[in-house]
C-alpha cells in the first residue's frame, strides 16, 4: 500500500506517477490522504490498480476512468468519473452534479446522493445511487444504467435515448419522451445484479423503470411542444 | 395570355424565396435545416486590400528571397507544441457528416502540406489517426466516441464552446447519415435524427471551463496544446475569458463557418462576420499582453490565399479551412449534374449536406457515393489548393516587404467600404478615416 | 467567471477569528476569480441614529478628514473617520440616506461601497490575497461575511465592477454567473428611480433585490420573486444585516457547495474553500437545490 499525501505533494506529480505505472507493475495499492476539493484526482487513470481516497475530492475524480477500482471515503465534486471507459468507482458520502457524465462503461457506485444531472449524457455506464439524485438526471441518456435507491428530482431522463433508469422511491417529474415502462424478469435480474454488485440491499420489486418513449427519434410537428 | 415584365414589382423584402420559405414552413411544421455557411451577402475580407510595395516600401523576389509561412501552436503551458509549415489548419468537421474517403483525403493532404486536421462531432476515426500526421481532438458537448486513449494520441485538443454557424446551438446530424458505423460511434440508435446538448455536461461557464482545461491537462500529462473553439459573437470578452480559463490556442470562428446541418435561422441570423471578429479577437489579446504567447485561429469563409494573408495582417496566427476545403474536394462542382437537380439545386448553389445525398461524395455515408472521391485524387486536389493559397499568401507578403507572412501588419491594409473599415479598424482607401475612432 | 463564499459563525467562540477564516476561504477561490475580489463584513454595529459607511476612493491623499468636516457640519451631526487603504469606514450620528444624499450632492467622486449599521465593504482590483491583506480582512472579527473573487466576463475589470454589490442598509450580494435580461432589467429599475454605477449584471441584480425589499417583501420572498424575474445562471449570496441568504437558479448549472457544523455555515462555490474551516471534515455537506431559497438568522442561531 503506497499512501501519498496531497499535503505535501501535488495533484500533477500523483497522476503522472500513476500514469506512468507499467502495466505489469505491483504498485498495486494506493491510498490518497488530504485531497482537501483537489480537482482531477485519480483522472485518467488506465490499470487495474486500488486506490483509494481519504477525505473530499474537488472536481472530475476519477475523470476517465479506465480499469482501475477507486474508492473515496468522503464527497465528491462536480463530474464525477465523468466519462467513465471502466473499472469502478465507489463513493461512501454524496457526489455533486453531473456524476459520471458521459461515462461509457464501468460501475459507479454512489452511496449517499448524488446532485443535478447525475448521468448526463450517459453512454454505457451503469451507476447506483443509493440515496437520491438531483434535478434532470440522466438527460440525454443514450445507453448504460441508472438506478435510484431514493427519490429522483424533477425532469427526470429528459430527451432520453436507450439507457434504462429505476428507481424505487419517488420521481418528481419525468422530462420530455420519458415514460415508465413495464418491469420484466429480465430487467429485475439486471437490476438485482446491479444492487448486489453495489453492496445495497433493496427488493427491486419495489423499483419502478423508465426509459424513451421514442417519440423524439426523428421530428415530427405534432411533438413541437416537447422541444 | 403573357403579362408584361417591365411592371413586374418585387419585393425586396418579401422575395421570391422568402415567399417559397414562408409556404415550405406553412406545409412542413419544421424549420429549415440545412448544410454550408452564411450564404447572405456579408462585409468580408474581399473589402480589404494591401498596400504593395512602393517608393517607400521595397518588395522581396519571388523564389529566390524567403518569404516563411511556418507557425508554432500552443507554446503556452504544452510541453509539445504544434509545429506547422503554413498557418492554414483544416477546421473540425465530423465523421458523419464527412464520409471516410473525405476524412481519409483530408489527412493525407494535411500531412503533405505539414499541417493539422481536426476530428469533429463524432469522434476520432482510425483512418483519420493514421492518415493525418497532425490531429487536433475536438472535445464537445456531446462526447460522442469521447475516450481517454483519444485525447492522449492526439496532437492537440479543442474544447468547442461553439461554432460559427452556431452559437448557441448543439450538433446536428439527421437520420439518413447516422449509418451503423456512425450509430456506434456516437453510441445512437441507427437512423434516427441525433439531437444533441448545446451546453457541455460537466462546465458551464469559463471559471469552470478552467477546471475542465485542467483535467484535460492532468489526463495527458500536461503534453499537448489546448484550444478553445468559439463561434464569433461577444468575442473580446470570450477571448479574454479563454485566455484566463488556461487556453494555449484561441479558434474564432465566424458566423460564414459552415455546418453539414443546423438550422438556416441559426446560420443566416446569429453571430458576427469573421471581418471584425479577427480584430475584437487580436484587441482582446492585446490588452492582455498576450497577442502571440497565446495563438490565435481564425475561420469562416477563408477561400484564398489572399483571405489568408489578411487574416494574418489583422493579427492572427493561423486560419482554418472548412467549407474550402470540401470545395476543393468537389464540394459543388458541376459534375454528376442529375445528382444535383434531384436535390432541387444547381451545382453552385447546393447546401444540401444534410441529406446525405452529396453528389460528389463527400458529405455522405452512402458508399455508391463515396465512390465519387478517391482519397488519393481528393487528397491530391486539397494538397495542391493548400500549395496555391500558401503561394498566393506569399506573393501577397513578398510586395508588402515580408520575409514572413507573420510579419504583415494592419498598416498593409486598406478598405474599401465603410462598413469593412470599422468592422477590422483599418482606415478607408485614400484616407485616414477609421469610422468609429 | 468568478468563486463566492459566505461564513456565518453560529459559535460566539469563533467569532474572533472569522476575518482569518473568510481570507481563506477566498484565496481558495483565486484561480475562479483572479481580476478583483471584494468582502462585506458584519461587525462592530453602530447603534441609535448613527449609520456606518464604506467608501473609497482611488487616490491615496484623499482629503477625507476635510469631507468628513463639511458633512458634520451640514448635517449637524459627529463623524468618526477610520482608514484603510483607498478605503474608509466612516461613522456619523446621521440617518444613512442623509449622508448619501450629502455625498452625492457634493462629492459625486466619492464611491459608497456599502451602508447601514454593522455591514462594511471592502473590494478592488487584484488577486484575493493582495485585497484581502490591503484591508486588514484577515484581523476582522464578526458574526458573518461574504466575499467575491472575479474573472471579469462582459464588463469591465474596476474597482466599481467588483462585487460584492450594496443595494440597500446592510445587504449586499455576490454573484457567481451570467444573466441575460439584465439590460431591460436596468431600464426597469431607472424607472423606479434607481441609479446604476456600472454596466455590470451583478449590480442589476442586487439593486433588483433591493426594490423589491423596498416594496415590503420579506428577504425571502425577494429571492422568490428573482426566480421569476431574473434570466440567465446565478448562484447568489446575499448578506443581509441578520444573516445571510443563498439562491440557485432552476438551470443551477453554475456551482454551489453549503456546508454545516454546530459552529458555523459555510457556503462556497467549490468546497476546497470550505476544507479548512474547523470541524469541516465532521460537517454536513450538502448543494443547495435548484430554486430554493436558502436563509440564515444570527438573532435564531444565538
Amino acid at each position: 500500500m503506497i499512501t501519498v499525501d496531497l499535503d505535501h505533494s501535488s495533484v500533477r506529480d500523483l497522476n503522472e506517477r500513476l500514469h506512468r505505472l507499467p502495466p505489469e507493475t505491483n504498485e498495486k495499492a494506493w491510498r490518497i490522504v488530504n485531497p482537501k476539493g483537489a480537482h482531477a484526482l485519480c483522472a485518467g487513470l488506465s490499470l487495474p490498480i486500488e486506490v483509494v481516497i481519504d477525505g473530499h475530492p474537488g472536481y472530475y475524480c476519477a475523470g476517465m476512468n479506465k480499469e482501475a477500482s477507486i474508492v473515496v471515503n468522503g464527497h465528491c465534486g462536480v463530474g464525477l468519473a465523468e466519462n467513465m471507459m471502466s473499472g469502478e468507482v465507489r463513493v461512501k458520502g454524496n457526489a455533486s452534479d453531473a456524476a459520471g457524465a458521459t461515462g461509457r462503461g464501468g460501475f459507479l457506485v454512489i452511496e449517499g446522493d448524488a446532485g443535478l444531472r447525475c448521468g448526463i449524457s450517459m453512454k454505457g455506464i451503469d451507476i447506483v445511487v443509493g440515496g437520491s439524485v438531483g434535478h434532470m438526471s440522466a438527460f440525454m441518456a443514450q445507453g448504460g444504467s441508472l438506478v435510484v435507491c431514493g427519490d429522483a428530482g424533477s425532469s427526470l431522463g429528459d430527451s432520453i435515448y436507450e439507457a434504462r433508469l429505476y428507481v424505487q422511491g419517488k420521481v418528481e417529474s419525468l422530462g420530455a419522451d420519458c415514460v415508465e415502462k413495464k418491469m420484466t424478469p429480465h430487467h429485475l435480474a439486471k437490476l438485482q445484479r446491479l444492487l448486489a454488485r453495489a453492496g445495497i440491499e433493496a427488493d427491486p420489486r419495489r423499483f419502478k423503470r423508465y426509459g424513451s418513449a421514442r417519440r423524439l427519434y426523428n421530428f415530427h410537428i405534432d411533438h413541437a411542444d416537447a422541444y | 395570355m403573357t403579362v408584361d415584365p417591365r411592371i413586374q414589382r418585387y419585393s425586396a423584402a418579401f422575395t421570391p424565396q422568402v415567399i417559397h420559405e414562408i409556404q415550405r414552413a406553412a406545409d412542413q411544421g419544421l424549420y429549415e435545416i440545412r448544410g454550408f455557411g452564411a450564404k447572405r451577402h456579408l462585409p468580408t475580407f474581399d473589402d480589404l486590400v494591401f498596400l504593395g510595395a512602393s517608393v517607400s516600401r521595397y518588395p522581396l523576389e519571388g523564389y529566390r528571397e524567403k518569404c516563411a509561412t511556418d507557425v508554432v501552436l500552443g507554446t503556452r503551458f504544452a510541453k509539445k507544441p504544434i509545429h506547422l509549415k503554413i498557418p492554414i489548419t483544416i477546421a473540425g468537421m465530423s465523421f458523419g457528416a464527412l464520409g471516410a474517403n473525405a476524412k481519409e483525403a483530408i489527412g493525407r493532404a494535411a500531412t503533405a502540406a505539414g499541417t493539422s486536421t481536426t476530428t469533429g462531432d463524432g469522434g476520432m476515426t482510425e483512418e483519420e489517426r493514421q492518415s493525418s500526421k497532425t490531429l487536433v481532438y475536438q472535445v464537445l458537448p456531446s462526447r460522442y466516441g469521447m475516450n481517454p486513449d483519444d485525447l492522449r494520441r492526439a496532437d492537440a485538443i479543442e474544447v468547442v464552446v461553439g461554432q460559427g454557424a452556431k452559437p448557441g446551438g448543439g450538433g446536428m446530424l439527421l437520420g439518413q447519415k447516422i449509418t451503423e458505423r456512425v450509430a456506434k460511434m456516437r453510441t445512437l440508435p441507427v437512423g434516427i435524427d441525433q439531437r444533441s446538448a448545446c451546453r457541455h455536461p460537466d462546465w458551464t461557464g469559463p471559471d469552470d471551463l478552467t477546471i475542465k482545461i485542467q483535467e484535460i491537462r492532468e489526463i495527458t500529462d500536461w503534453e499537448k496544446p489546448i484550444y478553445v473553439k468559439v463561434g464569433a459573437t461577444r468575442t473580446r470578452y470570450d477571448v479574454a475569458l479563454a485566455v484566463k480559463a488556461g487556453a494555449d490556442v484561441v479558434v474564432v470562428d465566424g458566423m460564414q463557418g459552415g455546418t453539414a446541418a443546423t438550422q438556416d435561422v441559426f446560420i443566416e441570423h446569429v453571430g458576427i462576420p469573421t471581418l471584425p471578429a479577427v480584430r475584437l479577437a487580436v484587441e482582446s489579446l492585446q490588452e492582455l499582453d498576450m497577442h502571440r504567447k497565446v495563438q490565435l485561429i481564425v475561420s469562416g469563409g477563408i477561400r484564398s490565399g489572399a483571405d489568408v494573408a489578411k487574416a494574418l495582417a489583422l493579427g492572427a496566427d493561423a486560419v482554418a479551412i472548412g467549407s474550402a476545403t470540401m470545395v476543393a474536394l468537389g464540394c459543388n462542382k458541376p459534375v454528376y449534374i442529375e445528382d444535383y437537380h434531384a436535390l432541387g439545386v444547381e451545382p453552385g448553389s447546393c447546401h444540401h449536406c444534410h441529406t446525405g445525398r452529396c453528389p460528389v461524395g463527400v458529405t455522405t455515408q452512402d458508399p455508391e457515393l463515396q465512390k465519387r472521391l478517391k482519397p488519393e485524387q481528393g487528397a491530391r486536389w486539397l494538397r495542391n489548393y493548400l500549395t496555391v493559397m500558401t503561394l498566393e499568401m506569399q506573393t501577397v507578403a513578398r510586395a508588402c516587404g515580408k520575409s514572413h507572412v507573420h510579419n504583415l501588419e494592419p498598416e498593409d491594409l486598406v478598405a474599401l467600404t465603410v462598413e469593412a473599415a470599422a468592422m477590422a479598424k483599418v482606415p478607408l482607401a485614400g484616407t485616414d478615416w477609421i469610422p468609429g475612432t | 467567471m468568478c468563486g463566492i463564499v459566505g461564513l456565518f459563525l453560529k459559535n460566539p467562540v469563533l467569532r474572533p477569528s472569522l476575518g482569518r477564516h473568510l481570507s481563506h476561504m477566498l484565496v481558495e477561490m483565486t484561480e475562479r476569480g483572479p481580476d478583483s475580489a471584494g468582502i462585506a463584513v458584519y461587525h462592530k454595529p453602530v447603534t441609535g441614529k448613527a449609520c456606518k459607511l464604506t467608501l473609497f476612493h482611488a487616490d491615496p491623499h484623499f482629503h477625507w478628514r476635510e469631507v468628513g468636516g463639511s458633512l458634520g457640519e451640514a448635517l449637524r451631526a459627529e463623524v468618526d473617520i477610520e482608514t484603510k487603504a483607498n478605503h474608509v469606514v466612516m461613522t456619523v450620528t446621521a440617518p444613512d440616506a442623509s449622508v448619501r444624499g450629502w455625498l452625492k450632492a457634493h462629492h459625486p467622486e466619492i464611491r459608497i461601497m456599502g451602508y447601514g449599521q454593522v455591514m462594511e465593504v471592502y473590494k478592488d482590483m487584484g488577486l484575493p490575497k493582495q485585497v484581502a491583506d490591503r484591508y486588514g480582512v484577515g484581523k476582522m472579527e464578526g458574526t458573518h461575511a461574504i466575499g467575491h473573487t472575479r474573472m471579469a466576463t462582459e464588463s469591465a475589470v474596476t474597482t466599481e465592477h467588483s462585487h460584492p454589490f450594496t443595494a440597500a442598509s446592510d445587504m449586499c450580494l455576490v454573484h457567481n454567473g451570467s444573466l441575460s435580461n439584465h439590460n431591460n432589467l436596468r431600464k426597469w429599475l431607472r424607472k423606479r428611480g434607481h441609479e446604476f454605477e456600472t454596466d455590470n449584471d451583478s449590480e442589476v441584480a442586487a439593486r433588483y433585490f433591493a426594490q423589491r425589499l423596498s416594496e415590503g417583501a420579506s428577504l425571502a420572498e425577494a429571492l422568490e420573486a428573482g426566480l421569476q424575474d431574473l434570466d440567465g445562471f446565478y448562484t447568489f449570496t446575499m448578506g443581509t444585516r441578520n444573516g445571510f441568504a443563498v439562491l440557485r437558479d432552476a438551470f443551477a448549472c453554475k456551482p454551489a457547495v453549503l456546508a454545516e457544523t454546530d459552529d458555523w455555515v459555510a457556503m462556497a462555490s467549490e468546497y476546497r474553500s470550505i476544507a479548512n474551516l474547523p470541524g469541516a471534515d465532521k460537517a454536513v455537506i450538502w448543494a443547495p437545490a435548484p430554486a430554493v431559497v436558502y436563509t440564515w438568522d444570527v438573532k435564531a442561531a444565538a
